[in-house]
């Protein structure tokens, strides 16, 4: 009976350890936080080129994260590409009209995210709306045409 | 008719008895897996599974977690070589968890639970088969279907996913020992650029589901293999070869078409 019991105390701690090892991956590994999900609003900005921008990046402002790219499609009306964001609601009603969007790059090859920085203006974005004034990704390889071929002409 | 012909013949005739003899194989092993696995469960099912578990799972833990130590150390080192020549050895503690949970602790895992209570599992039930215990069972009315070969099934079925858990959770500290308290790799950033690419349900729930078929394969395999042998002593040591040879075989083929599945459109 006695080992029976210290058996059936071991499987039980066993499969304790199983559910919080579960609960470590999905805290600490995989950054889930228990509090629901928080409520967000949707932006969307076009842009020239995206470079590598890809769904879940981030979005900043001011290097604090507000929010994540929900999908990156082709806007086959202008032939560029529509960049959908959903950020915290706190910031709903709060960014300017002329808040402008740019791909930014983390260090020199890093992954690529959205800095969001407000302007002036009175009015405000709302749910849904489209930010005008963007500014597209760093295209490391343009970049080096460029300065090679002023090298060569100078 | 002539010598050549008739020897052709021959040889096509035993090809066919030959496939005939592997679907009948499977067809034994299938009927095996359903007639067994949903079996009307009972108390005392419930504690010769209770046994089992300990057997299975609980002894496997320490095997498990040391080579888990192990290969997460390994991995952070083998990895911290490499990316620091691209300065990027903050991305470390991304590339040692997403190598763990969507690869190597299924996978790993599950060869070392086929080498460490599968083997154990064909040969205890080949045994019980080759002393006609089995048999017995039957004569006075005890389905060896419930009462020995379900609770096996059940305890693999549920230990491997928490064994692979536990493998992922040590390798993960392990990178972390090496690559944070050695090599000297940022902590903040070896956790946050983690949970910035890990994903709950792509990264961690795939691999898991990777873990619940090895879970079933390697088992069944296990169990048919003690259950379906020729009951001599060399037919146990075959079996039990057959168990490791199968389900490692097993393990890796279908590791192959799961990650296919799963992560081949990323």
């Amino acid at each position: 009976m006695k080992r029976s019991k210290t058996m059936e105390f071991g499987v039980g701690l066993f499969m304790l350890a199983g559910i919080v090892g579960l609960v470590f991956l999905g805290l600490r590994v995989s950054g889930l936080s228990l509090s629901a999900p928080t409520e967000t609003f949707r932006l969307e900005a076009n842009f020239a080129n995206i470079g590598g921008l890809k769904p879940r990046a981030r979005v900043t402002m001011a290097g604090v994260t507000v929010g994540r790219v929900e999908a990156v499609e082709l806007d086959t009306e202008w032939y560029d590409a529509r960049v959908v964001m959903s950020l915290d609601s706190e910031l709903e009603g709060q960014l300017s009209r002329d808040t402008t969007a740019a791909i930014l790059t983390a260090g020199l090859l890093g992954e690529q995210y959205v800095g969001l920085s407000v302007g002036g203006d009175p009015e405000v974005l709302e749910n849904g709306d489209s930010i005008r004034d963007t500014q597209s990704a760093l295209v490391l390889e343009e970049l080096i045409q460029q300065f090679v071929s002023t090298m060569a002409k100078g | 008719m002539p010598e050549h012909v008739s020897q052709s013949l021959a040889r096509i005739t035993r090809l066919g008895r030959r496939c005939c003899d592997v679907l009948e194989a499977l067809g034994r092993a299938g009927l095996f897996l359903v007639q067994s696995a949903f079996s009307m469960p009972s108390r005392e099912g419930f504690r010769l599974w209770l046994r089992q578990m300990h057997f299975v799972g609980v002894l496997s833990l320490a095997i498990v977690l040391v080579s888990g130590l192990f290969i997460g150390m390994v991995l952070a080192l083998q990895g911290y070589t490499i990316l620091v020549d691209f300065g990027a050895e903050q991305a470390l503690g991304q590339m040692v968890a997403l190598s763990l949970l969507r690869e190597l602790a299924p996978v790993v895992a599950a060869l070392l639970f086929a080498g460490r209570a599968g083997s154990a599992l064909t040969a205890e039930i080949g045994l019980m088969k080759a002393t006609e215990q089995l048999t017995s069972m039957e004569m006075i009315g005890v389905d060896p279907l419930r009462r020995v070969v379900a609770p096996r099934l059940w305890a693999g079925f549920i230990s491997l996913p928490i064994l692979t858990v536990g493998f992922s959770v040590v390798g993960i500290w392990g990178g972390y020992l090496v690559g944070v308290e050695w090599l000297g790799v940022f902590e903040g950033s070896y956790w946050s650029n983690m949970q910035a690419n890990v994903t709950f349900i792509d990264d961690i729930g795939n691999g898991i589901i990777k873990s619940l078929v090895f879970a079933v394969v390697v088992t069944w395999i296990a169990v048919f293999q003690g259950y379906d042998l020729v009951p001599t002593s060399e037919g146990i040591s075959r079996a039990t070869t057959r168990t490791v040879v199968y389900s490692s075989l097993a393990v890796l083929g279908l590791d192959f078409v799961l990650t296919a599945v799963m992560f081949g459109g990323l």
